[in-house]
């Protein structure tokens, strides 16, 4: 396929000669030089493809403001914590409601980043990749400067593997964003000290913060499948916002669907069922099971959605 | 208007030539999809290969084997489903909430009591599905945890100390235990084996005690639980018409002689009504940090009554005096007196809250000892009579109802 491909660019069918070459409308985009040669430069195209798209991604002011919001997340539930601790009462009156680890926020800040994770995970988070994930495609068809893009002999499967790499690279940032947040907020308005696990076990700090590296890593991982269901919605359409709506509407559907008791059959097919497994990783021992399954399900999502994506990519015409 | 096509060779391709690759390439995800469905539903089948062939033995054997077993240390994970055919409105902890905090149990105990309080939190393993993690070194070090949806509950035995934390609520709960106490008392007045089983070793204990001369047990060829080979027991209750057991199965290890998985199958057709296995069992020795508790900074301690003392008048507890029983074997009927009214006497209640709600849940039946509520499950049948007694026992609910007329009579 790949040998098709890189000569794949120039498939302009009628005049479009009287037109001027619109320019991106992000003006991130930085024309990317011609390949000097086709093997031997392959490599740096990838990365320099990657290296563009990441560019667009982070320098979009949608994608900040989604940022920023995330980052408001921990600040707003440490500062309500705070609040409601300041006389010594516990969270909720110590129902055990809300999310998970609320409780222990206002012994040990580090809580906060765990809470955060697990207050954003359902929503937030997957809204926000919804939104960078469906506009990956659909966002420059409707713009259109998606022709312009395949001008360039880059191959349609190199750009959209660039494209999803730099979804899962924002996915990575988003939570890492969330964790940085929450650390900066909870170790400045909360004691910090050694930490107890679920189970009752204690230990220490850095251990403590070691998992909190590890589930991190977990949230950012439980969002490929959903970055991959984005993407092919992403390539179905050629309306941006059409695309956002869907992915973000299908996310919502499917965490409804998995909190109907009567539909349990079908949850542990769908991609956020074992979302919450990560805080199996504050237990001692740490079950594995559900994190296990998590990956599994989510490099299934992954392969499904992405090689559809590729499919309908490789094969449809680009009319915009 | 542009229109830019996906490359192709078009030249030298036939007519059908590109609806042809475009099927291949959509091949591609169903075929991802054909393949994780085929390994989901045929690994199960091949990993299943066969019950494992051990030296047959009788039932006398294994029962020894039980009995022999010198097993002090395991750290497993345990699975109990119990399916009574309650309301699930009860079970609350089952539906995990949409951001993760563990659902609240049904407030079993007094509004004001601790969440972290052992027979409150034991209470939910009646309905539903849990997950249970065992470890135990010897008589002194037990720790049961009860695993939620990003909480869990614990409830550590280590020496003297009881300890129970629940992590939901960050709330603990302390005890001691009698220090002189001996083999038996090791296990203190709030370990859940006393009210509830929570692994297959104390509910095979429990029942091959009960089952001595009422049932029949013989062996029932081999299993695989928990990747270990167990021999089974089948134990049927004989010279009882009444009961609402159908049978038992028992999963004994071959190697320890650890019994592996409990289930209980009630009379008629539905799956066990309890059932409690392993799905991961090692007897190696916990890590001695598995039984070490120190309470969190900032967590609410509720210190315990003192067990000494709460053996001295154990009616305190529920309002329900020490059983008497009816009938023998597996027929048996345990009666309670109440000391006072029960919520569920229909006495007037204003709005007639918890009367209705019970009401709402059995059935009235009379007899000679008057009218009373039938609560019926797959299991165990119970009976609030007006004047507060209750009538309780695996039996089914035609011999309930007669035993409660002969006892009142």
């Amino acid at each position: 396929m790949s040998r098709a491909e890189t000569t794949a660019g120039p498939g302009l069918q009628d005049g479009e000669q009287g037109q001027p070459l619109v320019g991106r409308q992000d003006s991130g985009r930085e024309r990317l030089p011609a390949p000097p040669a086709p093997r031997a430069g392959r490599a740096v195209w990838t990365l320099g493809l990657f290296g563009s798209e990441l560019l667009i991604v982070f320098r979009r002011v949608r994608t900040l403001a989604l940022l920023a919001v995330l980052a408001g997340v921990p600040l707003l539930v440490g500062i309500a914590v705070r609040i409601e601790t300041r006389d010594g009462s516990s969270v909720g009156g110590g129902d055990g409601g809300g999310p998970a680890f609320l409780e222990q926020i206002s012994n040990n800040g580090l809580f906060l980043a765990f809470a955060s994770l697990a207050a954003t995970l359902p929503f937030f988070l997957p809204m926000a990749i919804g939104v960078v994930a469906g506009d990956a495609v659909a966002g420059e068809a409707s713009t259109g400067t998606l022709r312009y893009l395949l001008v360039a002999p880059a191959g349609r499967t190199r750009l959209l593997l660039a494209k999803y790499a730099s979804v899962l690279t924002f996915c990575v940032a988003a939570t890492l964003v969330v964790v940085l947040s929450a650390v900066v907020v909870g170790f400045s308005l909360f004691p910090v000290g050694d930490v107890t696990l679920l189970s009752g076990n204690t230990v220490s700090l850095s251990d403590g913060i070691l998992r909190g590296l590890l589930i991190a890593l977990l949230v950012a991982s439980s969002l490929i499948g959903l970055a991959a269901l984005g993407l092919f919605i992403s390539t179905l359409t050629d309306s941006g916002i059409g695309a956002m709506a869907a992915t973000v509407g299908l996310l919502i559907t499917i965490q409804i669907v998995n909190n109907i008791p009567q539909l349990h059959a079908l949850q542990p097919y769908l991609f956020p069922h074992y979302w919450l497994s990560f805080a199996d990783v504050m237990r001692a021992p740490v079950i594995w099971d559900g994190i296990v399954k998590n990956l599994a399900l989510q490099a299934l999502y992954a392969a499904v959605f992405g090689s559809a994506a590729w499919a309908r990519f490789t094969t449809r015409d680009i009319t915009s | 208007m542009a229109l830019i096509q996906p490359a192709q060779p078009e030249a030298h391709e036939p007519g059908g030539g590109r609806r042809g690759r475009k099927a291949v390439r959509y091949a591609v995800p169903v075929a991802v999809v054909g393949v994780t469905a085929a390994t989901i539903g045929l690994v199960p089948a091949l990993a299943d290969s066969g019950d494992p062939s051990l030296p047959s033995l009788t039932a006398e054997q294994i029962i020894t084997k039980i009995a022999a077993s010198d097993t002090q240390t395991v750290d497993g994970t345990v699975k109990i489903s119990t399916d009574l055919g309650l309301p699930s409105v009860l079970s609350g902890g089952s539906g995990s909430s949409l951001f993760g905090g563990a659902v609240a149990p049904p407030s079993t105990g007094s509004r004001d009591g601790s969440r972290a309080d052992p027979q409150r939190q034991f209470t939910q393993l009646l309905i539903g599905s849990h997950t249970l993690h065992v470890a135990v070194d010897g008589q002194d070090r037990q720790k049961v945890s009860i695993i939620e949806s990003a909480a869990e509950y614990s409830l550590i035995h280590n020496g003297s100390q009881v300890w129970a934390y629940d992590s939901a609520s960050n709330e603990a709960y302390h005890a001691t235990a009698p220090a002189e106490a001996g083999e038996d008392r090791a296990h203190p007045r709030q370990a859940p084996s006393d009210a509830f089983p929570a692994t297959p070793q104390a509910a095979a204990q429990q029942v091959l005690k009960a089952a001595q001369g009422t049932a029949t047990i013989t062996p029932d060829g081999t299993a695989r639980v928990a990747g270990r080979s167990a021999y089974e027991l089948l134990i049927r209750p004989q010279h009882a018409s009444a009961t609402t057991v159908d049978s038992i199965r028992i999963a004994v290890d071959s190697k320890t002689g650890v019994p592996l998985k409990f289930s209980l199958q009630p009379k008629g057709k539905g799956k066990a009504a309890i059932d409690i296995g392993y799905t991961k069992v090692s007897f190696d020795k916990p890590s001695a940090s598995t039984f070490s508790f120190t309470p969190p900074k900032g967590a609410k301690v509720t210190e315990g009554r003192d067990t000494a003392r709460e053996q001295k008048s154990p009616e305190g507890m529920s309002g329900l005096g020490e059983p008497t029983f009816i009938g023998s074997g597996w027929d048996t009927v345990a009666v309670f007196k109440a000391k006072g009214a029960l919520p569920a006497a229909p006495e007037k209640n204003a709005k007639g809250g918890a009367a209705s709600l019970l009401g709402g849940f059995g059935k009235q039946v009379s007899g000679s000892f008057g009218t009373g509520t039938l609560f019926h499950t797959r299991l165990v049948n119970v009976l609030l009579t007006q004047d507060g007694t209750v009538y309780a026992g695996a039996v089914d609910q035609s011999a309930l109802t007669a035993a409660a007329s002969g006892a009142a009579r």
